[in-house]
């Protein structure tokens, strides 16, 4: 549902089922409306089938790379030799993304049992569960939660063991391998890949990384069966499944809304979110969190909400953080303020990241304060050519994806404070 | 006999050059097989990698992306590309990048001369910087304590001396503080880089980031000439450099060597004033009436000669254990059958290991040649030694550390100096120290090392192992 909004009918309401009612926060509640029955299914499943019923669900990882579940999970040591563990990813910091803490506010019981249900497939004997720091309402119901599940014996005793661990932060910690490094209680900068998690993750032992929204999902899908999952698709049978998107920015109704994947863009923003308010019109869309490429108005309302979909207008499904901006949006100050977040955000390992976010925010500061140069737009481009695929990560990719697509699309804007047509921003000028 | 499974080989082609390595090699180091650095900031064969500073991209056909050579396996049949133009132009990027809040103070920078920013902008770097108008990031520098000074303007964040204490020294005082551009080195705040082998972080840092207040502003890298030896400091036998400006030992640098690998501990780092000492016995001198007279070299060879044609009974050897190998096997033979050699080592109790690295310590033997000596049948029984010269028909002493010891008058005293306890000697030879001679010695695993000269010796001074082999001959009757 479209939490805090009532449902509409073209949504697919499965994760937020239950968004908005704090009766379903608590154990009984969450019993009441059939919670732990999937697990209590699964555990009774050999692994290897649970992973297969996950592989056939089509499910992918909905933290942003999209990566089939199932087969992420069947990358683990089918002989376990060395103890598994796993890790929940609910470090949800990418901006305009804010589907997660929704799972975990209303139902913190769907995602333990999520957890549950994956370290049965994975034989993970524990599972750490990473929450944003700045998540205090969400860390205080996870804990009860967690509580309630150890005092209930759906945990502990050789069931597996669960931790909470608070992130204390930093954007950079919701980078699997970051998150990794955060656990032990190392800085958190992420690590060269290979190895991989599943070969040596958490404390070099083989670990399984998903998001809250990826494990929350696998328990409907142990309770209703991977055809059930596979159905829910509007368009690419390879993208099933429904996924939570957070709208935010200059809509009528910002909040999440589910629906299957294969939804069109343009009826998320139009009917489910109310449309644009205050007589204004669209400019552009954001579709995937702030590291993905900007749309126009036009691309964005032909955008087709799936993995491919995405791909195929230019940008990205990511996280489904849908960030809107209308005509009065200035698109050179937006760019700047998102490439700020990247180079604050910046771990400072590799070069092209730690000095080109930051040198990126001082040309595009210098820009708006009227003493830009054409020659600036192309110097951002080859900075943004040089920090994307350099890197450890893709945080410095995701600076630079906002520039290009932002120069590419909306040229003009730039060129406006560049030739004086447009009067200098007076906080940069 | 076919060959383990651990030496399998992978061949490979890089820029052109077939190169066939063991498999899990790094391609930085394969492509030193085909006579290629790869140009590197972060990797150090002696460090875990990084992988941070990307300016080991390199392009391996076929792959979508580059690849960092310092964090790539070989893979047979691969192709390598290091000057490929997107290789190039990758590397010239984060060139320009670390330039950017990089200080071009070269011309008061200690590294300028041998720092690796220097090098590789030279090599290839931009003309020009396109970061023309913004403020470089500024931050004071900062005493780490022991030897060390930071200079956080010039850092490029490579995080070699994090590396090197964390997991070599395994003493993690050292961090990365701050995110961003903002980054820098940080110290634990309650602690300073005293480590007694922290001074590595000097050598390890690719820029003029961390310096040593011992060599701060001495000297231009250029000026230093540079001479291959062995420490001195204790019975480790690490590899060093010397380095000279003029014919002034001014610092002392690590080799590489299956010894010590890349690191010298601080007390061998710091062991060198002694070898430009001022009061160096600078002509031979011989005994004339109660005192000692300068004489040339052919006048004191015949005399020592004198000494030692037709000697019957114990010739009494008392050298010091940081005499090289040749001068204590010359001496040997040049006292006969009566050969008794003795030694006397100073020992600091404890030793100071370098945990990362196993074998390697800072040892209690404080000289460098104790197993040479040993295994040339010299003994460790310098007072008895001292006991029996007083009736030996002739004592030789190749030690300048004579406190507290008499020697009877028919002694051949080869130094450097002149202490109280040689000035009874029949001859003095002025002889070579360690950095003015070429030799070797035997470090506590048996293993013989060379050392080269690395300056002059002063006035009319020659290496002991020369002096004693001359006097041989002149002793067995032939021309010197």
């Amino acid at each position: 549902m479209g939490f805090p909004h009532k449902p509409h009918p073209k949504e697919t309401v499965v994760l937020s089922e239950h968004f908005g009612r704090a009766e379903t926060r608590s154990l009984t509640g969450w019993k009441k409306v059939g919670g732990y029955q999937a697990l209590t299914k699964a555990r009774g499943m050999r692994p290897a089938d649970l992973v297969e019923l996950v592989k056939a669900s089509g499910l992918r990882g909905r933290g942003g790379a999209g990566f089939p579940t199932g087969m992420k999970w069947s990358f683990m040591p089918k002989e376990k030799t060395k103890p598994h563990y796993l890790c929940c990813n609910a470090d949800e910091s990418e901006p305009g993304t804010f589907k997660d803490r929704e799972i975990m506010r209303w139902t913190p019981h769907a995602l333990i049992e999520g957890c549950a249900i994956a370290m049965h497939g994975i034989q993970a004997d524990v599972c750490y569960i990473y929450i944003r720091g700045e998540f205090t309402d969400c860390l205080a119901i996870m804990e009860t939660a967690l509580t309630e599940a150890y005092a209930d014996g759906l945990l502990g005793q050789g069931k597996g063991e669960m931790y909470i661990h608070r992130g204390a932060g930093a954007y950079i910690c919701g980078e699997e391998t970051a998150l990794m490094n955060s656990i032990e209680g190392r800085r958190g900068n992420p690590r060269i890949k290979p190895p991989f998690p599943a070969a040596a993750g958490l404390f070099g032992l083989p670990t399984t990384i998903n998001n809250v929204e990826t494990l929350a999902a696998t328990l409907h899908i142990v309770n209703r069966g991977a055809e059930w999952y596979q159905a829910m698709c509007l368009s690419n049978p390879k993208s099933v499944g429904t996924k939570l998107l957070s709208v935010c920015g200059n809509i009528a109704k910002p909040g999440n809304y589910e629906v299957a994947l294969g939804f069109p863009l343009r009826d998320l923003l139009y009917d489910l979110a109310g449309g644009i308010p205050n007589g204004k019109t669209l400019k552009a869309c954001i579709p995937g969190g702030s590291s993905v490429p900007i749309l126009n108005r036009a691309e964005s309302e032909g955008c087709i909400l799936d993995y491919e979909g995405c791909v195929a207008a230019g940008t990205m499904l990511g996280s489904g953080g849908v960030i809107v901006l209308d005509d009065s949006a200035d698109m050179v100050y937006q760019i700047m303020r998102l490439a700020k977040f990247y180079a604050h955000e910046s771990c400072a390992q590799c070069t092209q990241c730690r000095e080109g976010t930051a040198w990126t925010v001082k040309i595009l500061e210098k820009i708006l304060g009227g003493k830009g140069a054409m020659t600036d737009l192309d110097l951002l481009l080859n900075l943004a050519d040089q920090m994307t695929g350099k890197t450890i990560c893709v945080l410095s990719d995701s600076c630079a994806a906002p520039v290009v697509s932002g120069i590419k699309k909306f040229r003009g804007e730039f060129e406006a404070y560049i030739t004086g047509k447009r009067q200098p921003a007076l906080a940069f000028a | 006999m076919t060959a383990p499974a651990a030496t399998a080989l992978v061949t490979l082609t890089i820029e052109g050059v077939p190169v066939s390595v063991p498999k899990g090699t790094l391609l930085i180091e394969a492509a030193k097989q085909a006579g290629i650095v790869v140009p590197h900031y972060c990797y150090h064969p002696g460090l875990p990698v990084a992988g941070v500073c990307r300016m080991c991209l390199v392009e391996v056909e076929g792959a979508p992306k580059l690849h960092i050579a310092c964090a790539t396996a070989v893979a047979e049949g691969q192709v390598v590309k290091i000057f490929s133009e997107q290789a190039l132009e990758s590397r010239k990027s984060v060139l320009e990048f670390l330039l950017i809040n990089h200080p071009l103070d070269c011309p008061i920078c200690d590294q300028a001369g041998e720092c690796e920013l220097q090098d590789y902008v030279f090599q290839e770097g931009r003309a020009n910087t396109r970061y023309s108008t913004y403020a470089k990031r500024f931050n004071p520098v900062e005493d780490f304590g022991g030897d060390v000074l930071y200079v956080p303007n010039r850092c490029i964040l490579c995080t070699r001396c994090v590396r090197f204490m964390d997991h070599v020294a395994d003493a993690s005082v050292l961090n990365v503080s701050e995110r961003g551009d903002r980054a820098f080195i940080g110290i634990h705040p309650d602690a300073e880089l005293d480590h007694p082998w922290a001074g590595n972080v000097v050598d390890l840092c690719p820029v003029g980031s961390l310096l040593s207040k011992d060599s701060l502003h001495k000297a231009r890298a250029w000026e230093l000439d540079k001479g291959p030896s062995i420490c001195t400091g204790c019975s480790q036998g690490c590899a060093i450099t010397l380095e000279t400006r003029a014919n002034t030992v001014v610092r002392i640098k690590p080799r590489s060597s299956e010894v010590n690998k890349y690191f010298i501990c601080d007390h061998g780092r710091f062991n060198y004033r002694w070898m430009n000492r001022g009061d160096r016995i600078e002509a031979p001198l011989v005994a004339d009436g109660g005192d000692l007279h300068a004489v040339d070299w052919d006048t004191a060879m015949e005399r020592a000669a004198g000494m030692l044609r037709g000697v019957k009974g114990p010739v009494v050897v008392l050298a010091s254990p940081s005499t090289s190998n040749e001068a204590l096997a010359a001496a040997k033979t040049l006292a006969g059958s009566g050969f008794i050699g003795a030694f006397r080592v100073p020992r600091v109790p404890g030793e100071v290991p370098l945990n990362g690295v196993p074998h390697l310590a800072l040892r209690e033997e404080r000289a460098p040649n104790v197993r040479g000596a040993t295994d040339l049948g010299y003994r460790e029984a310098f007072d008895e030694a001292v006991q029996q010269a007083q009736g030996a028909a002739c004592v030789i002493v190749l030690e300048d550390a004579l406190d507290g010891v008499t020697l009877p008058t028919r002694t051949l005293y080869l130094g450097t100096s002149l202490p109280t306890g040689a000035r009874n000697a029949q001859v003095v030879l002025p002889v070579a120290n360690v950095a003015e001679e070429d030799g070797t010695f035997t470090n506590r695993d048996g293993r013989r090392q060379a050392y080269a000269q690395a300056k002059a010796a002063p006035g009319m001074a020659r290496p002991a192992s020369w002096v004693l082999a001359a006097l041989a001959a002149g002793v067995a009757g032939a021309r010197a």
